[in-house]
């Protein structure tokens, strides 16, 4: 009956053009972040150490006014800015108070115009490898979701378009850009080898709309996850740098050069916080979704299918995570740590369980 | 002790404490006492003091230790540790021959494997221990939890501390303002924001998101109702197997089944009454592409009806469509072919004419099986005997002369059934059971053919194989039906289960995304006469919306209480020159060794 539904092989050759053209415009933006990061370290700032030797005060204070949220007062008549009461923050006890780097441009002019170029790129490969994986759902005329090769092309985009959101919300991110970009360059070059298949419908088990909800969130999930987990790594060498600092070592060139330029450790290890705990209801949701897209498709919600403990693991794993920095004695590095080892989880469920460990999901087949 | 006024209730104890500290002046500048406890329920953490008070203190500090967040983050780590070894092991419940596969290659890993329980790891002693022990921890820290929190709900935020300058976000300005005035506005100002507010001495405290204690415990419960729905629903589970024919039925009961599994607790009183007949199975699959062969469409035609005699309704079943009955579902988990055929005996007469259900062997449906004929056959002399016939069948043959009996396609494009034929005794009153779908040939003899060999034949639709020595014939009709397995679970509690999931993901999602947090309004006559307002306000964590909000309030509080010269009447740089330096007030005093210009009359004002 829906074999009259065949494949559109002209929209699926479209689809993987679009996607080796992605690949193009995201190797431009490679170079581009690349010359970012190579102007930037020109300038030599070093504010970390400024803030962390007690003899530089003044840095420290000129930080604390930055965060500072400026007030505005309306008056009748229009909105004057008057003399205001300004708010002063004040790091919690313990923490050290170290200001954010100015991102990989360092504040050179050219360093920051590579900068833009390479988000611009950025976005257009995005938009390209968007419609790669759009033309690919209609040359299936389903949700383009049905394999391993689907799963990366998908994911790729969703981290991108993840990080090009946090960026139009005027986050601070920019230093993501290069470590994002490599690893989709990676994940691509992964999925047009090895993990290629050929476009088709699926087998009736995938064929239900909590596949739709289940994948989609479960992709997204680990987009966010993924982009947490960067936060997390740079979180751990800006720490480990501050921590030399404060002891009074002497970190080495290209160390200082590049650590300099990124956010203070307290702000990476929010950010990574923040981006794990937004995201980790969303993981529960998923998990349940698939339990009883489970229970519809195998006649039971839960059997400790690989996949379904892997899911588990990490769901597990993140919640850790998240009870460690409500712990003393586990926060900062060590709850890290777990969330590095959560993420890992994730991965593995991903890559490692569909190749390695055969269960009921080993359709999602490789090669 | 105006300020420390933390309303009654809740805090007596940490009350006491702060007051301790508050007098004791400066010691870690991030205590605050009163104003940053309870901020949340989260159990407090003192350090592992071994007790020396016998069995009870004992007893005592084990459920301390057990209900630690520790301990609690502990077990979770050993649960998900724990879960690894039954993903690559394989588990006796989900794969039984796997297992028996592995001890064959291991034999000597399979003993210790076994005792560990690594094969049927969920279930096993070692892991239950850990959840069990997780989920006691779990409610030792819930039940305390929510007492604390009615507690926090019944009293009154915590009054502000000493020095609000030690908060992570903290304001002040003078105003002409009398202090009371001042007070009363912030006052309507935290309620009109909902907050929870009151005033306490010459300072106002206010409190808002505790939906996220609420979302918190939720949560946790939740958890709670999920393990218990799951429980029960392995004690009380139902799971049997039944293979239906199209045009056949089946209706609810125990002897019905093919077979049938339950959980301890399951009696066969909990089947609910329904009954449900196979109209017709349709299966595609995909002609070309890559994956060809491969399923596209599987739909079960039924009709059922619930109870003991409810009304006939119609309902199409698919591979992830199941229908719900009352309490139970019904899968559809496999199919495949029925050739009908026909027997007749030595005289010429039909003795057996059926459907007979063939097992499939591989995804192109090539299939196998066997018919038994029980009575009504009488051999050429006259006696009685029993017939029985290996069946072998594929949908798509690849053609004679082509090779073997291999289907190449799953569909009924060029069905051939093979048959080999035997007479005697089926041995089916032996007693013991025996498969439907093999023949014990123990008792029984081959049809020889012309050159003494087993009788065999490879039948197309309409053809029939002649027994030797007129002993009958048996025909391949031109009807092959088709069969679906069905599967039929009951399984009581997940409807709590999924209750408890929906409330788990509300729960956290309110507990991660709302911020609990205070806020503090001070307003004091200052040494001259002057009103000092100062603002502080503290979160759970530390958060860039506490001193947002905090600028948010003081922006509208500062309209009502506009500000006073300076008392050292500089030409005030600030208003125009917002990069300038922070104005005295502003200061923090942490990087100050002296004590806050303005902090200090504030604090002297109740003195
Ligand atoms: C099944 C195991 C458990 C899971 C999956 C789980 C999950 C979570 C999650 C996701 C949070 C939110 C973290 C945050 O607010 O940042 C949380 C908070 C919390 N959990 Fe659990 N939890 C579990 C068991 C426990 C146990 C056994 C305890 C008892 C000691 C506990 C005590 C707490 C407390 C006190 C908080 C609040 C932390 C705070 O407000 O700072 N949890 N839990």
């Amino acid at each position: 009956m829906t074999l009259a539904a065949a494949t559109n092989e002209n929209l699926a050759n479209l689809s993987n053009t679009l996607i080796y053209s992605a690949m193009a415009v995201y190797t431009l933006a490679f170079f581009a972040y690349i010359a970012e990061w190579t102007f930037g370290s020109r300038s030599k700032v070093s504010r970390t150490a400024a803030a962390l030797t007690p003899d530089a005060k003044g840095a420290k204070k000129d930080a604390k006014k930055a965060g500072a949220p400026e007030v505005t007062v309306k008056k009748a008549g229009g909105t004057a800015v008057l003399e205001r009461p300004k708010v002063v923050t004040r790091a919690a006890a313990g923490a050290r108070d170290v200001p954010d780097g100015p991102g990989a441009h360092g504040g050179d002019e050219q360093g920051d115009l590579y900068g833009r170029i390479a988000v611009s790129l950025t976005v257009l490969a995005f938009l390209i490898e968007f419609g790669g994986v759009l033309t690919r759902a209609l040359s299936v005329q389903r949700a383009p979701w049905g394999n391993m090769y689907e799963f990366n092309i998908t994911f790729s985009t969703v981290a991108v378009g993840v990080y090009l959101s946090l960026l139009a919300l005027k986050k601070n991110v920019r230093w993501l850009g290069l470590p994002l970009v490599t690893s989709v360059l990676l994940d691509l070059g992964l999925a047009v080898t090895v993990l290629y298949t050929a476009s088709d419908q699926l087998v009736p088990a995938l064929d239900s709309y909590w596949l739709y909800i289940h994948v989609s969130t479960a992709i997204f999930c680990g987009a966010v996850f993924y982009v947490g987990a960067v936060g997390t790594i740079l979180y751990l060498f800006k720490d480990s740098y501050e921590n030399k600092l404060a002891s009074g070592g002497t970190p080495g060139r290209f160390a200082t050069s590049v650590m300099e330029r990124l956010p203070a450790s307290a702000s990476l290890d929010k950010f990574a916080y923040r981006v794990n705990a937004a995201v980790f209801p969303l993981w529960t949701f998923t998990i349940i979704a698939g339990a009883i897209w489970a229970g519809d498709a195998w006649g039971r919600y839960w059997g400790w299918d690989p996949k379904e403990t892997w899911a588990f693991i990490t769901w597990v794993a993140y919640a850790c995570y998240l009870h460690a920095r409500a712990t003393a004695g586990w926060k900062g590095r060590k709850a890290a740590y777990i969330a590095l080892a959560a993420f890992a989880c994730w991965l593995f469920n991903y890559y490692g369980v569909n190749i390695f460990v055969s269960g009921k999901h080993s359709y999602a087949d490789v090669g | 002790m105006s300020t420390t006024d933390t309303g009654k209730g809740a805090a007596a104890q940490d009350d006491s404490t702060a007051v301790r500290d508050d007098n004791t002046a400066v010691r870690d500048d991030n205590d605050l006492g009163a104003a940053g406890s309870q901020l949340s329920t989260a159990p407090r953490e003192d350090a592992p003091n071994l007790p020396s008070l016998g069995v009870i203190g004992w007893a005592r500090w084990f459920w301390r230790q057990l209900t630690s967040m520790r301990v609690a983050l502990l077990l979770l780590f050993l649960l998900s540790l724990g879960a690894i070894p039954g993903s690559l092991i394989p588990q006796s419940g989900t794969d039984a021959m796997k297992v028996e596969q592995f001890a064959k290659d291991h034999p000597t890993l399979t003993p210790i494997y076994e005792n560990l329980g690594l094969f049927h790891v969920y279930s096993s002693v070692w892991f239950s221990a850990i959840y069990i022990l997780l989920f006691i921890s779990l409610i030792g820290c819930i039940v305390p939890r929510t007492w604390q929190f009615v507690g926090q709900l019944r009293g009154r935020p915590p009054g502000a501390p000493r020095r609000l300058t030690r908060l992570p976000a903290y304001t002040t300005w003078r105003t002409e303002a009398e202090p009371e005035q001042v007070r009363e506005a912030a006052l309507t100002l935290l309620k009109k924001r909902r907050f929870r507010a009151h005033t306490a001495g010459d300072a106002v405290a206010a409190e808002k998101g505790y939906l996220r204690e609420v979302g918190n415990l939720a949560f946790h419960i939740a958890l709670i109702v999920m393990l218990i729905a799951f429980a029960w629903g392995q004690l009380f589970r139902s799971e049997g197997n039944k293979l239906i024919v199209e045009g056949d039925g089946f209706a609810n009961t125990l002897t019905q089944y093919d077979d049938f599994k339950s959980g301890n607790l399951f009696s066969t009183d909990d089947l609910p009454p329904f009954s449900f007949t196979l109209k017709d199975f349709k299966g595609t699959y995909a002609r070309t592409g890559p994956n060809r062969g491969t399923p596209r469409v599987y739909e079960a035609s039924v009709t059922y009806s619930e109870g003991a005699d409810g009304k006939e309704e119609k309902a199409k079943i698919g591979p992830t469509d199941p229908l719900r009955l009352d309490g139970s579902n019904l899968y559809l988990v496999s199919h495949g072919y029925a050739p009908v055929v026909t027997v007749r005996d030595a005289k010429g007469d039909v003795v057996y004419s059926q459907a007979v259900p063939l097992l499939p062997l591989d995804s192109n449906v090539t299939s196998s099986g066997a018919i038994k004929v029980l009575d009504g056959y009488t051999n050429a002399k006259g006696r009685k005997e029993q017939l029985g016939f290996n069946a072998f069948f594929v949908p798509t043959f690849a053609g004679a002369g082509q090779g073997q009996m291999l289907s190449q396609f799953p569909a009924l494009d060029f069905p051939v059934l093979a048959l080999s034929a035997y007479h005697g005794d089926l041995g089916v009153n032996s007693g013991l059971p025996q498969s439907v779908y093999q023949l014990d040939r123990t008792n029984m003899k081959e049809f020889k053919d012309s050159k003494g060999n087993l009788l065999k034949q490879r039948l197309l639709p309409g053809e029939t194989m002649k027994l030797p020595g007129g002993n009958g014939s048996i025909t391949f009709e031109k009807d092959v039906k088709e069969w679906a397995g069905f599967q039929v679970t009951h399984e009581p509690g997940s409807g709590w289960a999924l209750t408890g999931s929906v409330a788990a993901i509300f729960g956290l999602a309110a507990s991660l995304f709302i911020q609990r947090r205070r806020v503090w309004v001070r307003a004091t006559k200052g040494a001259d006469g002057v009103t000092v307002v100062e603002m502080a306000g503290l979160g759970r964590s530390e958060s860039a919306k506490v001193p947002q909000e905090l600028g948010d309030l003081a922006a509208v509080l500062y309209d009502t209480a506009p500000g006073a010269p300076d008392p050292d009447a500089e030409p005030e740089p600030d208003a125009k020159d917002p990069d300038a330096k922070p104005t005295a007030g502003a200061k923090t005093s942490e990087a100050d060794p002296t004590p806050d210009p303005q902090a200090v009359p504030a604090e002297g004002a109740d003195k």
